[in-house]
């Protein structure tokens, strides 16, 4: 063995137990640091819960440990694996994942499903084998769940579905599992079956095997697990057992970075009598309230519900046929290449789309107006740019972030939505963006803005935190804390 | 049994086929014969290896525009080199289908649209027909010929062949492992790589497939009509496209069915002799066709509705 392995190679383990050990991996993705020299090893007999708030880091080291992504320097080390770590010495070697978005094919049935993903187990006969095999893993952790293996995975409900992927990970196969990895894998079972898989969980793990438990259900995870590991922006920042933690510790651990953010607003803004620019009633109880020149924030944990409540409220705000020269409700896409920019237009025209009908006279686009409109803009929120006849994608990700803003800007609507804006954008653009929100909400209007990032959340006057596509919590200015949205993202602490 | 989504997808082209049958043995009483059924379903052999041939394709998320001129391609090949030089024939064949599994591997490495990458090679091989074929002419090797009109016993030839078309195609595509991954990166792409397989490997297999039961349906065409041309199945194209959806499959997700898929073919067929029974004008054959369709998918996708209706309350 030549010495100094190299960087995403394969080291010599020294712990005897250690199963697989992931060594100050680092990994940029453009602006972002997603993991920051993290360093995690997994043993036999061990279930480790791993927690922490959105890009915290947890995916990107998932994604490492299953030999999905090589990270730019770090390395990781698999007991007595010697092979280049990718996907298929990961499967080789007895790893398994689960992923919170569902990967089964759900044209297939549950059987066809078993042999995609145990590949090696089967030759003639193998349709009767993989019936058997689907049928004896959903027993050994789900008794008693009632899924025929023959039937087809889109017609199974979803927490059946998701039954299937975690009975298919566990199961019994040539080469079996010794390391599984679940993704928040009760999001959508019932407590009664997230009781039987966390105790099939504790019974796999006592007979040698290892887990890597993603939850944002802190008594799961105090439950369940051996080890607690939290992480805050890439890198680890507690790895402790789990006995030494209390909910309220693995919250305060997961905070643990200082909130410099100097509060720009106000804090007893948005008095009682404002003029209300839109009320909806969310699932919870808690009504969303903005008044004019508030600027209200969505919080929570990724994927749970905050995206869904902005594109019912466009939906509910914006006429189906004819575009209205003074829109009620205007959008700010965070994932720019989905509902973001046009790649082909121009910068102007990609500004101006929001306001064409106003800019229109008898039919045809006014190009001097709307050539007035864009430079104006430009001028105001600071594009980059030499000339706004380029195409958009010569700029570069936070300008183009900012025409999205202008955009939505340019248009007079009374309600700003903004979907997650600041999605990779660097720190120069941001601070730009948010005095131009606040400039905006002093000039009457309201925004409603969802976030990733706890730091944001101290820009605003109102928070509402979701959970499970349910608000859960409501924190008016002072009470807008990371410790507060920490609690309230997390199940289990009483807010 | 089980009311799946899968059977009603299945009841519905068999419903359509039934119901035309039905209608064309109300209005030519002698169709109900022997002979009469194996003319009604003669040409259906050739779609219905075409449409199986679509299906792989469809099976994989991608769409196969040249699936006419290619058909058209392999009647040439067939009437004239297969004849003549039995050995050469062969080959080009072959060649045929290798050329097939590497449009799968380039439109699958360089992320091409399948619809753009097709309708080229539409070009090819309608100009490559052209140059072997100028004018309609060849002849069907002997073999060809006798299997295309050979008189099996109980059940014409036409039926026999569909039967026998749609089981085999039904072994690959649903009891195969292979057919299990070919609608497996159908269904969901990533989770097949995920699990380690080659998805480039896949769909060159889908591809390779489907220019196998292209070459098949080429021979098949050449087989009944004894001689060729460059032009002799352009609209296969359209016809396979719409028989796979009629038989139940869906153009994105993987859900095809090569049962389904033959039985759309013999429908698409059967609706041609049907209008042509009821004495409707050939002006408005081709709208009345449409119409049929139309009718045919209304159903099931009413029948999709009410699935989910029943679905939703449980």
């Amino acid at each position: 063995m030549p010495p100094g392995p190299p960087v995403g190679g394969i080291g010599v383990m020294n712990k005897s137990n250690s199963l697989l050990a992931v060594t100050n991996a680092s990994q940029k993705f453009g602006e972002v640091r997603a993991l920051d020299a993290a360093s995690l090893s997994v043993g036999q007999g061990e279930c480790i819960g791993l927690v922490g708030h959105n890009g915290a880091g947890k995916s990107t080291l998932v994604n490492v440990m299953n030999g999905a992504l090589v990270p730019q320097s770090g390395q990781i080390a698999a007991a007595g694996s010697t092979a280049r770590w990718d996907v298929a010495a990961a499967r080789a070697f007895g790893l398994r994942c689960v992923f919170q978005e569902l990967s089964l094919c759900p044209n297939l049935t549950v059987a066809e499903n078993a042999r995609l993903l145990h590949r090696a187990d089967f030759s003639w006969g193998w349709r009767t084998a993989a019936r058997r095999l689907s049928l004896a893993a959903l027993d050994e952790v789900f008794p008693g769940h009632g899924i025929d293996p023959s039937r087809q995975v889109a017609s199974l409900p979803i927490a059946q579905r998701q039954m299937v992927e975690i009975a298919l990970a566990f199961a019994r196969t040539a080469t079996p599992p010794r390391l599984v990895i679940l993704d928040e894998p009760t999001s959508s079972l019932d407590s009664g079956i997230a009781g039987q898989l966390l105790a099939h969980v504790r019974r796999f793990v006592d007979a040698g095997g290892a887990v890597l438990l993603i939850s944002h259900i802190l008594p799961e995870i105090l439950e369940s697990a051996t080890r607690i590991v939290v992480m805050k922006d890439g890198r680890v920042v507690a790895d402790r057992p789990a006995a030494k933690f209390t909910q309220d510790s693995v919250v305060a651990a997961m905070g643990s970075a200082a909130t410099a953010a100097a509060r720009q607003r106000n804090p007893t803004a948005a008095p009682a009598d404002a003029t209300p620019a839109l009320s909806i009633a969310a699932k919870g109880g808690f009504a969303i309230h903005a008044s004019k020149g508030e600027v209200v924030g969505l919080s929570g944990l990724a994927g749970h519900g905050q995206t869904e409540l902005l594109r019912q409220l466009h939906g509910q705000l914006s006429p189906s046929w004819r575009a209205s020269p003074n829109p009620g409700v205007a959008f700010v896409a965070g994932d720019r290449q989905f509902d973001g920019v046009f790649p082909l237009w121009s910068i102007r025209r990609n500004l101006t789309l929001s306001a064409l009908s106003a800019l229109t006279r008898r039919g045809l686009i006014d190009t001097d107006a709307e050539e007035r409109a864009a430079e104006d803009w430009r001028t105001r929120i600071g594009i980059r740019s030499p000339d706004l006849g380029l195409p958009i994608l010569s700029l570069s990700g936070g300008n183009q972030q900012k025409v999205l803003f202008a955009r939505a800007l340019l248009a007079a609507a009374p309600v700003v939505l903004m979907d997650d804006p600041m999605r990779g954008v660097d720190i120069g653009t941001k601070r730009e963006v948010y005095a131009m929100i606040h400039a905006e909400a002093e000039a009457g209007r309201a925004f409603l803005w969802y976030s990733t990032e706890i730091e944001e959340m101290s820009l605003c006057d109102r928070v509402y935190v979701f959970r499970e596509g349910e608000v859960v919590a409501e924190l008016v200015g002072a009470a807008i804390t990371e410790e507060a949205i920490l609690a309230a993202s997390f199940v289990g602490v009483a807010a | 049994m089980r009311i799946t989504a899968d059977t009603i997808r299945l009841a519905v082209p068999i419903i359509a086929l039934v119901a035309l049958l039905c209608g064309v043995f109300w209005l030519q009483p002698r169709a109900m014969s022997y002979n009469g059924l194996n003319l009604l379903f003669n040409l259906a052999v050739p779609i219905a290896l075409a449409t199986l041939a679509q299906m792989f394709i469809i099976a994989v998320n991608d769409l196969d525009l040249s699936m006419g001129a290619f058909v058209g391609f392999v009647a040439c090949v067939t009437a004239t080199f297969l004849n003549d030089t039995p050995l050469l024939g062969a080959l080009i064949l072959l060649a045929a289908i290798a050329v097939y599994a590497v449009l799968g591997v380039v439109i699958h490495l360089r992320a091409l649209p399948s619809i753009v990458v097709t309708l080229g090679m539409s070009f090819v091989w309608l100009g490559l027909a052209v140059l072997i074929l100028p004018a309609p002419g060849g002849a069907a090797p002997p073999w060809i010929r006798s299997l295309m009109t050979v008189k099996p016993p109980l059940l014409p030839m036409a039926i026999v062949a569909s039967l026998l078309i749609a089981f085999v195609a039904h072994l690959i595509i649903a009891r195969s492992s292979l057919g299990v991954l070919i609608r497996g990166v159908g269904g969901n792409e990533r989770s097949v790589a995920r699990a380690g397989w080659s998805v480039v490997a896949t769909r060159a297999a889908a591809y390779a497939l489907a220019g196998f039961f292209g070459v098949l349906a080429g021979m098949a065409l050449v087989g009944l009509t004894t001689s060729a041309d460059a032009n002799i199945a352009l609209r296969y194209t359209l016809l396979s496209i719409a028989g796979v959806i009629l038989g139940g499959g869906e153009f994105i997700g993987g859900r095809v069915s090569a049962i389904g898929a033959v039985i759309g073919a013999l429908t698409l067929t059967l609706a041609g002799s049907f209008l042509s029974f009821l004495r409707l004008p050939s002006d408005f054959q081709i709208g009345a066709q449409g119409a049929i369709l139309i009718l045919v998918l209304a159903l099931r996708l009413g029948l999709d509705a009410m699935e989910r209706r029943t679905k939703g309350r449980r």
